[in-house]
């Protein structure tokens, strides 16, 4: 199978200046490789870098050292190295990104958050509207709440909201952290089809999942983290 | 091609450093937020950016659309002012600064499009009361003068005023300060809309990290006249490096 993504060598330390300097290695020597069609689960307690490690994935967090490749239209990009316009780049095109939670431009109506993702990809306006509403509505949106900015939503709707707009532009790399911790059974069954029918479609997928039920419905295999956090 | 780039801009008013050793890249389309406390030297570099002031040393290249590269500062006065009036557009953070206060709403939009060549009085009015719908001002107030609007309004006026030549480059400084939190946050819908839609590029001041975050492609830390840190705008704040920039990440009020 191709590879999406693969790091090598990754490492992430922290250094907080306004204590003193103080140095928290989060990450070090990472070789985690990931193929289209696979969902890999990244796994370890709480502390482990499991966050540290899919936010350095993104570029949304610098990594100390090491290389993070990604396969970007046929091209292999390093993202730890890559100047900016060119991580948004790969960001628009290729790699997706569900956080826990939901950051949105207030006054923004639900559908048009999802749809955005759409129009900014050249879909047209009709047509990205169409297809986010279908989305909002198969993860139990109601129709009446798509007008509404979510700033009011509860957290469950608020994820699904984000997990809409995660999915929505089908990106062949999808990032997912703790994507059902705060949706109910039936609600988590939704993304577990909707992960499952990504992979179907080539899509390779890291996910944080603490829910042991949607980890076996979902993973292909384990990456398991330790802490390795000691003051230095 | 870089749409704007500066090296080695330095400046001193007497004996601060308000500008020391500062470079900037633009691309197309990228929106880049400086941000700083007040005092570091954010709208000293936007301004000599633009043109508007000179910098002891270092020089600024703007690349026209025909892909040559001026440099800013040694361009003749009337090919500057030109620019001003054409490809570039400057919204300021008090909106009277740009608007003249003793002409109509539509006049104060239909003015930049007379100085870049338009005659044709029904189309610029037409235009005029389209920008003015754009901005979310009620087209019947095209022929009111700006000293009847709100605030909010005047801000929503200049931006009018300075994208209907449709500029590719648009200098901001502080566009939302000094307005009420409900107003700033509809103001930067507005922006982030507009900017997206048509393309431009825009350098923009703000002491407000929130409003960096929602605009900025990449954000540019100052700090007594240095670039101390750039990135990403998710980077830069949600893993900052530098001692400085942790301090104003660490400091912002959770709303």
């Amino acid at each position: 199978m191709t590879t999406m993504l693969r790091t090598e060598g990754l490492a992430k330390t922290f250094t907080l200046h306004l204590r003193g300097g103080m140095q928290l290695p989060v990450l070090s020597g990472i070789d985690l490789t990931v193929s289209a069609s696979e969902c890999v689960v990244l796994s370890g307690p709480s502390g482990a870098g499991k966050s540290t490690l899919m936010r350095s994935l993104y570029g949304n967090y610098r990594a100390e050292a090491g290389k993070i490749w990604v396969r970007h239209h046929g091209e292999t990009i390093d993202i730890a190295a890559a100047e900016p316009r060119i991580v948004l780049a790969v960001r628009r095109e290729t790699l997706g990104y569900v956080s826990q939670f939901l950051r949105v431009v207030p006054r923004v109506s639900t559908l048009d958050i999802v749809a955005d993702e759409l129009i900014t990809r050249g879909v047209p306006q009709d047509e990205a509207r169409e297809r986010a509403g279908a989305l909002l509505l198969r993860l139990n949106i109601p129709r009446r709440l798509h007008a509404i900015p979510p700033a009011t939503f509860s957290g469950g709707e608020q994820q699904r909201v984000n997990l809409a707009r995660g999915f929505i532009a089908a990106h062949p790399i999808l990032l997912l952290d703790e994507p059902t911790a705060s949706l109910d059974a039936d609600n988590r069954a939704v993304v577990i089809a909707m992960v499952n029918e990504a992979k179907a479609r080539g899509t390779a997928i890291v996910a944080i999942c603490h829910d042991a039920e949607v980890r076996d419905a979902i993973a292909d295999r384990l990456f398991p983290l330790s802490p390795t956090r000691e003051a230095a | 091609m870089t749409l704007l780039r500066a090296r080695g801009l330095s400046l001193r008013f007497k004996t601060i450093r308000a500008l020391d050793d500062v470079a900037v890249d633009l691309w197309p389309g990228e929106v880049l937020a400086i941000v700083g406390e007040s005092g570091s030297g954010k709208t000293t570099l936007l301004n000599v950016l633009s043109g508007r002031i000179a910098p002891d040393a270092g020089t600024v290249w703007y690349t026209d659309p025909e892909g040559e590269e001026h440099d800013v500062h040694a361009m003749p006065a009337p090919a500057l002012r030109t620019l001003h009036r054409s490809d570039w557009g400057f919204v300021h953070q008090d909106p009277r600064q740009n608007l003249r206060m003793n002409v109509s709403a539509g006049g104060n939009v239909g003015e930049r499009l007379m100085a870049r060549g338009a005659r044709h009085y029904g189309n610029i009015r037409a235009e005029a009361i389209d920008w003015l719908t754009q901005v979310e001002i009620d087209a019947n107030r095209v022929d009111d003068l700006p000293r009847t609007f709100s605030g909010g309004m005047l801000q929503r006026l200049q931006i009018a005023r300075t994208l209907v030549t449709h500029p590719r480059l648009v200098f901001m400084d502080e566009p939302t300060g000094g307005l009420d939190v409900s107003v700033q946050a509809r103001l930067l819908d507005l922006i982030r809309t507009l900017v997206a839609r048509l393309g431009i590029a825009a350098v923009l001041v703000t002491h407000d990290i929130a409003v960096a975050r929602l605009l900025a492609h990449r954000i540019a830390v100052m700090q007594r006249g240095r670039v101390v840190e750039t990135g990403l705008t998710d980077q830069v704040l949600d893993d900052p490096q530098h001692a400085y920039t942790q301090l104003l990440v660490s400091s912002v009020l959770q709303a």
